[in-house]
């Protein structure tokens, strides 16, 4: 795993069209695209049936996106009929559904940012500072644990765990409460959401801190005892920077899925009840699209996130890579 | 994608530190730890103790973590569901399956990747990247799938998810730290580019490919929603989704036939009892390859 061995890292991907064209202006090595057939075709060939997927898993479907401009019948051309323009996006738009399970993305968004983000930097530190090793690998190995489970499998945990003979009303009860249907109370949503979130990511969000602390220079740490600075000082002054790269290249990616918020487990966690603090852009997305059957509406939302959630990514990498000099790429 | 430049988990030791508040400090963080490991831990505790418990002492809340009222109903319940072992048996047909074609895709393309000569790899490598960061979205890949005919079919399960770019990042990462030695010295005995991938690469990266396959395996056994989406026949679902019914009420408990009084009664146990047999495979495995999995993240995260 030595980084000084590879080359530099790959330049931003180009668009199609530049990357297509023989560009003349970078040639390798002065190479033609001929000769470099001639050369390597056969780890060209190699690469065909990858570019096919890509292509029609990937990209074939993003062209798709053209139903949302465009009126859709099911079993039809999966490029629509005609023309309807901007209906769609207008349709959703104004429809005040849409702007109710959009503040709640950006509000379970906001949250899972808030408490899944900085906690891996949190437990990283606290295990940073054991120096039984054993006790270290154990903690380690429990808190991965949960990364592993199928997401069906944590909300049916979820489920267990709240419902009225659950641990969670076991101890209401304790404390002299009376048992709450919580997954079917709107203002527990979010909590139980959240939550269940950090259970089954937090130990997982470690490892690459925990990597990125080995590499600090023990030097720095002997610099900073030199000048008294005491154990958290050392840990603010030292620690906390030489992680940063890791931080933030990690809190751009988070950004980046921001509005993708656990689609497939808020699917199976929430109810009509719930519905005021649990529908998110893509449950109503996915409602609109299978059980309403308006393809070209759920299309025109689908799209709308999409482009979100690359513009966010884009802008959260751009800033970064002027403030702190930390790029995605 | 830069994350950071590894050495993998040497001991950290800042020198001696006894100063009292820092002493405390370290009582605290063990504390802390193993509040960390109960609260992880409670949860898989109180399945297996409920799938082993009375459905009675349920109902009434008293199941923590000690079985209580032992009763293996549930268990025989389920073991003599017929569908029950056709979607588990779904499960592990098509973790192989899309794991083979995952692999053999993810290996080729990231073996063509890694070469640094190869003109047209960074267009290559940008067809991949992009799409980390953005897809056509539920709508236009469902539509896709449906008039492809896969409807209904295992493809809709193993192909549409067939490349993960972070893997690919992975293993290309790995291709690339390999000597370029050992390949000129195969061109030089005569070797195409076919026999230098499958008779020098990839003996050497056994390690990698079966961290791959481990990846690819872990999330292909736990993916339910493709399955949710494009199979409508019970007897193709996998596990997950069989799961998935049971708890959203969906499952018809005599058309999986069994009596349907002893269902209701065992509700809350047979919920256990499916999460408890779903999750079986993985945790019996857990100990052995969490490392590989630990390696193969940070492998990724060096660069891509």
């Amino acid at each position: 795993m030595t980084s000084t061995l590879r080359p530099p890292p790959p330049a931003p991907p180009r668009s199609p069209q530049e990357a297509l064209s023989p560009a003349p202006r970078s040639p390798r090595r002065g190479r033609s695209w001929r000769q470099a057939l001639r050369r390597d075709w056969q780890l060209y060939s190699l690469a065909i049936l990858p570019l096919l997927f890509f292509l029609v898993f990937r990209y074939l479907p993003m062209l798709g996106n053209i139903i949302a401009f465009r009126r859709f019948k099911p079993g039809g051309s999966i490029f629509g009929e005609y023309w309807v323009g901007l209906r769609y996006f207008r349709m959703f738009l104004t429809d005040p559904t849409f702007w109710e399970v959009f503040t709640n993305t950006l509000v379970l968004g906001t949250l899972t940012l808030l408490f899944c983000f900085p906690l891996p930097i949190v437990l990283a530190l606290l295990l940073n500072e054991v120096r039984a090793r054993r006790f270290k690998r154990f903690v380690q190995s429990v808190s991965y644990l949960p990364h592993f489970l199928s997401i069906v499998i944590v909300a049916a945990m979820v489920m267990q765990l709240t419902s009225i003979e659950g641990t969670a009303n076991q101890l209401v009860r304790l404390f002299g409460g009376d048992p709450v249907a919580f997954l079917q109370r709107p203002e527990w949503f979010r909590s139980i959401y959240v939550s269940s979130e950090v259970w089954q990511t937090v130990g997982w969000g470690t490892i690459l801190y925990l990597a990125a602390l080995t590499t600090i220079d023990e030097d720095l740490y002997e610099a900073a005892r030199i000048d008294g600075a005491g154990r958290l000082r050392q840990t603010w002054h030292v620690t906390l920077p030489g992680i940063r790269p890791t931080m933030v290249t990690l809190l751009i990616l988070n950004i980046g899925s921001f509005l993708a918020v656990g689609f497939e487990k808020i699917l199976l966690l929430y109810n009509p009840l719930t519905y005021p603090t649990a529908d998110v852009v893509s449950t109503y997305l996915f409602r609109m699209g299978f059980q309403s059957s308006n393809f070209s509406y759920a299309a025109a939302i689908g799209l709308f996130e999409a482009v979100i959630g690359l513009v966010l990514v884009l802008s959260a990498n751009v800033i970064s890579r002027r403030t702190v000099g930390t790029s995605l790429w | 994608m830069v994350i950071l430049g590894t050495k993998t988990d040497a001991p950290k030791t800042r020198g001696p530190d006894d100063s009292r508040g820092y002493r405390v400090f370290r009582v605290v963080n063990t504390v802390v730890l193993i509040g960390v490991v109960v609260v992880t831990l409670y949860p898989f505790l109180n399945i297996v103790a409920r799938s082993l418990s009375e459905e009675a002492y349920i109902i009434a809340g008293k199941v923590t973590i000690v079985p209580r009222g032992f009763d293996l109903t549930a268990y025989k319940l389920l073991m003599s569901d017929a569908l029950f072992w056709t979607n588990y048996r779904n499960t592990v047909v098509y973790t192989v399956v899309a794991t083979l074609i995952s692999i053999v895709l993810t290996t080729c393309y990231a073996y063509v990747l890694s070469k640094p000569q190869l003109k047209g790899r960074t267009f290559l490598i940008g067809v991949a990247l992009f799409t980390m960061f953005f897809s056509g979205g539920l709508i236009p890949n469902y539509v896709l799938v449906t008039s492809l005919g896969m409807k209904n079919t295992i493809w809709a399960v193993v192909v549409p998810n067939a490349i993960s770019v972070f893997n690919l990042l992975v293993m290309k990462a790995f291709f690339e730290s390999l000597p370029s030695e050992l390949e000129e010295a195969a061109a030089v005995d005569g070797l195409n580019t076919y026999g230098t991938l499958l008779r020098i690469v990839l003996p050497l990266s056994k390690a990698i490919i079966a961290t791959m396959v481990l990846f690819y395996a872990v999330s292909f056994w736990n993916s339910w929603f493709t399955a949710f989406l494009y199979i409508d026949r019970q007897d193709l679902l996998p596990v997950t989704v069989y799961l998935r019914n049971l708890i959203a009420g969906a499952t018809d408990a005599q058309q999986s036939g069994a009596a349907a009084a002893d269902v209701v009664q065992a509700a809350a146990t047979l919920q256990a009892v499916t999460i408890v047999l779903t999750t079986l495979p993985i945790l019996a495995v857990y100990p052995f390859v969490q490392r590989y999995f630990v390696r193969g993240v940070m492998l990724g995260a060096v660069k891509g």
